[in-house]
């Protein structure tokens, strides 16, 4: 029912693993996903190569329809739109990026102590988790922003921070699970370092929810950052963003949507793309692990 | 166990909902014991943020005192530091702190001179009225999603409940809003309000017109999360053993759905609530500034735009102390409407 009940025969995780990846490819929503996902990525990585115009240069009068010299217009200060389209994932790829890697890491590493710990720590460690989770994820970002600025290292780092208590959470699950199995106490009882036994008996079998975890915390990062980006204390003026452009043409809404439209598909296609793949990956390791369910 | 399990790792799936490690186990306890240990826990949660919150304007940067008053002798520092209780330990600035914090009294705003809990009182009453409305929609709403979509498991109509579900879950509720914006409020249709323009004197009750387009937005983004939980829910009530003892019987699925079926995923349902509720007090952030509603979520984007400080630290403890008790109240009524729960302590 929970995710705690993710079981994974330890030998056969990496078989399980790779043969999860290759069934997932097969669905359709998978496939879709990734299309979407690479193209996405490959505009806001490569994008800028191919601007025409310098994004932050003011090349003509503001709110101009599609032309052929401005094909995506121009926007509430006379910027080039699709310049500034090009160039504004960059930013939100990393920092999301940048953000789950960090908070699947640090969240994995404390849940797995939690989990093996068996002892105050565990509670020591959950009750801190609780209280990190009692903010909603955009007020805690928003919290010490507020006081340390806008740094963009800042919102990665907060929002790592905010995903730690969920994916601790997971990794715990698991952990208890498996350090209650047999072997492990077999392998307690001759005194096996913990280190070893976190690392060949737990890790391998924590990897798949953790990809999983890592996908869905992805989405949601994009999601995040675009929303701080949007509030104004993300990447800053006159450079471009996709969450900024949102909330810098707002007033051109009714004589242009086109400024505001298209990034706000761009964010909301790279993070669907994200989320298609993270499912399809997921359907299939239920079915690698679980039988036909 | 079924295959839904994995697929919603991460995502809520029942026994993975604030009540987590929460919910009594040992049988041994008492339920007062337990009820009154899990409020303790809450406060103790309490604690914990408001330490952060303490904790989180300490890193500000400078020394407020220079900053406040500018270019001035030692001596004035040293007198506006002892006139503000920053000479004192930290530990002790921290209990004068709380104890204001208990009583209700921030000061007022730096921006604005208003009294904080005046603000908070007139920008929360707008919030409110967009979470609670928000919720009354979604949540039966989504309860319904979720059903169907379990009892057709596998259909034509479940995939593509799923991919409609998976989509809206991915988009940032912004995204959704200004995509609604632009569709009925500005280009194709014009029925709506593009912006919310509440007077200083009026409260968003005397203008629904100007909740429809964030309500919408917000009931789009948070219905996939209890949707895909009622789904979870509903398949395994839908496998177990008295649902198929009730199919012998010979009773009508749609009887079996509504009266055995509907009837025990209560708790699910509970959980999704304050799950909906826990979320849209995030939700409310981008959508009230991009509506410019004058909500509290609003506030607290100006506020930190001007650093506002007694105006941020009560607006994130507010939405804090909201998710502590949207949680306590979702874990006691589960206990209190779970049979199986409540006798467990005997």
């Amino acid at each position: 029912m929970s995710t705690q009940a993710i079981e994974l025969p330890a030998a056969r995780a990496g078989r399980g693993r790779r043969s999860a990846a290759a069934r997932a490819l097969r669905q359709r929503r998978t496939q879709v996903g990734l299309v979407i996902t690479l193209l996405v990525l490959a505009v806001a990585l490569f994008g800028p190569l191919f601007a025409q115009y310098e994004p932050s240069a003011i090349v003509s009068i503001p709110a101009q329809g599609p032309s052929a010299q401005f094909p995506l217009g121009t926007d509430a200060l006379g910027r080039d739109v699709l310049s500034r389209v090009l160039w504004g994932g960059r930013g939100l790829v990393w920092m999301a990026f940048l953000a789950t890697a960090l908070g699947v890491l640090v969240g994995a590493a404390l849940g797995m102590l939690a989990g093996y710990s068996r002892s105050w720590l565990d509670d020591a460690l959950m009750r801190t988790m609780d209280v990190i989770l009692a903010f909603p994820q955009i007020i805690l970002v928003l919290l010490f922003v507020s006081m340390l600025g806008t740094k963009l290292w800042l919102v990665s780092v907060l929002i790592a921070i905010s995903w730690v208590p969920q994916v601790a959470r997971v990794a715990r699950g698991v952990t208890t699970e498996i350090v209650e199995r047999e072997y492990i106490q077999a392998a307690e009882a001759i005194k096996t370092p913990a280190r070893r036994i976190l690392r060949k008996e737990v890790l391998p079998n924590i990897i798949t929810p953790l990809a999983v975890e890592f996908g869905l915390r992805l989405t949601w990062s994009i999601a995040l950052v675009a929303a701080i980006s949007f509030l104004g204390f993300g990447i800053q003026p006159p450079n471009a963003d996709w969450g900024l452009m949102i909330s810098e043409n707002r007033e051109i809404i009714t004589i242009q949507p086109l400024p505001l439209v298209v990034p706000a598909v761009c964010i909301a296609l790279l993070a669907i793309g994200t989320n298609f793949v993270t499912d399809g990956f997921a359907r299939a390791v239920a079915r690698t692990s679980g039988g036909e369910g | 166990m079924s295959s839904d399990a994995l697929v919603q790792a991460g995502e809520p799936a029942p026994g993975d909902l604030g009540l987590g490690s929460d919910l009594p186990r040992s049988g041994g306890a008492r339920l007062s014991v337990w009820v009154l240990r899990r409020i303790a826990l809450s406060l103790l949660t309490l604690l914990g943020v408001s330490i952060i919150v303490f904790l989180a304007t300490q890193t500000l940067p400078g020394d407020p005192a220079r900053e406040i008053l500018g270019h001035v002798t030692p001596a004035q520092v040293a007198a506006f530091n002892k006139l503000h209780g920053l000479d004192k330990p930290l530990l002790t600035q921290y209990v004068d702190w709380l104890k204001n914090t208990v009583t209700g009294s921030f000061g007022s705003s730096i921006a604005t001179h208003e009294a904080v809990t005046h603000l908070i009182g007139r920008r929360g009453l707008n919030t409110l009225a967009l979470v609670l409305l928000s919720a009354l929609i979604s949540i039966p709403l989504s309860l319904l999603i979720g059903t169907i979509s379990a009892v057709r498991r596998d259909r034509p109509v479940d995939h593509g409940i799923q991919t409609v579900l998976l989509t809206l879950t991915a988009m940032p509720e912004f995204v959704i809003a200004l995509l609604l914006l632009v569709l009925f409020a500005t280009t194709v249709f014009t029925w709506l309000p593009a912006v919310a323009v509440i007077g200083p004197g009026e409260t968003a009750f005397q203008n629904p017109e100007m909740l429809v387009l964030p309500v919408a937005a917000l009931v789009l983004a948070v219905v996939p999360y209890v949707a895909r939980l009622q789904r979870a829910t509903m398949i395994d009530v839908l496998e177990s053993e008295y649902v198929h003892m009730a199919r012998l019987k010979g009773l009508r699925e749609g009887t079996i759905i509504r009266r055995h079926a509907m009837r025990n995923s209560l708790v699910a349902a509970i959980q999704g609530s304050s799950l909906t509720l826990i979320y849209l007090t995030g939700g409310v952030v981008t959508i009230e500034f991009l509506f410019a509603y004058p909500g509290l979520g609003s506030a607290l984007t100006s506020a930190v735009q001007t650093r506002d400080l007694p105006v941020i630290q009560a607006i994130v403890l507010v939405f804090a102390a909201a998710y502590v008790l949207i949680n306590l109240c979702a874990d006691l009524l589960t206990v209190y409407v779970t049979p199986k729960l409540r006798t467990q302590f005997r």
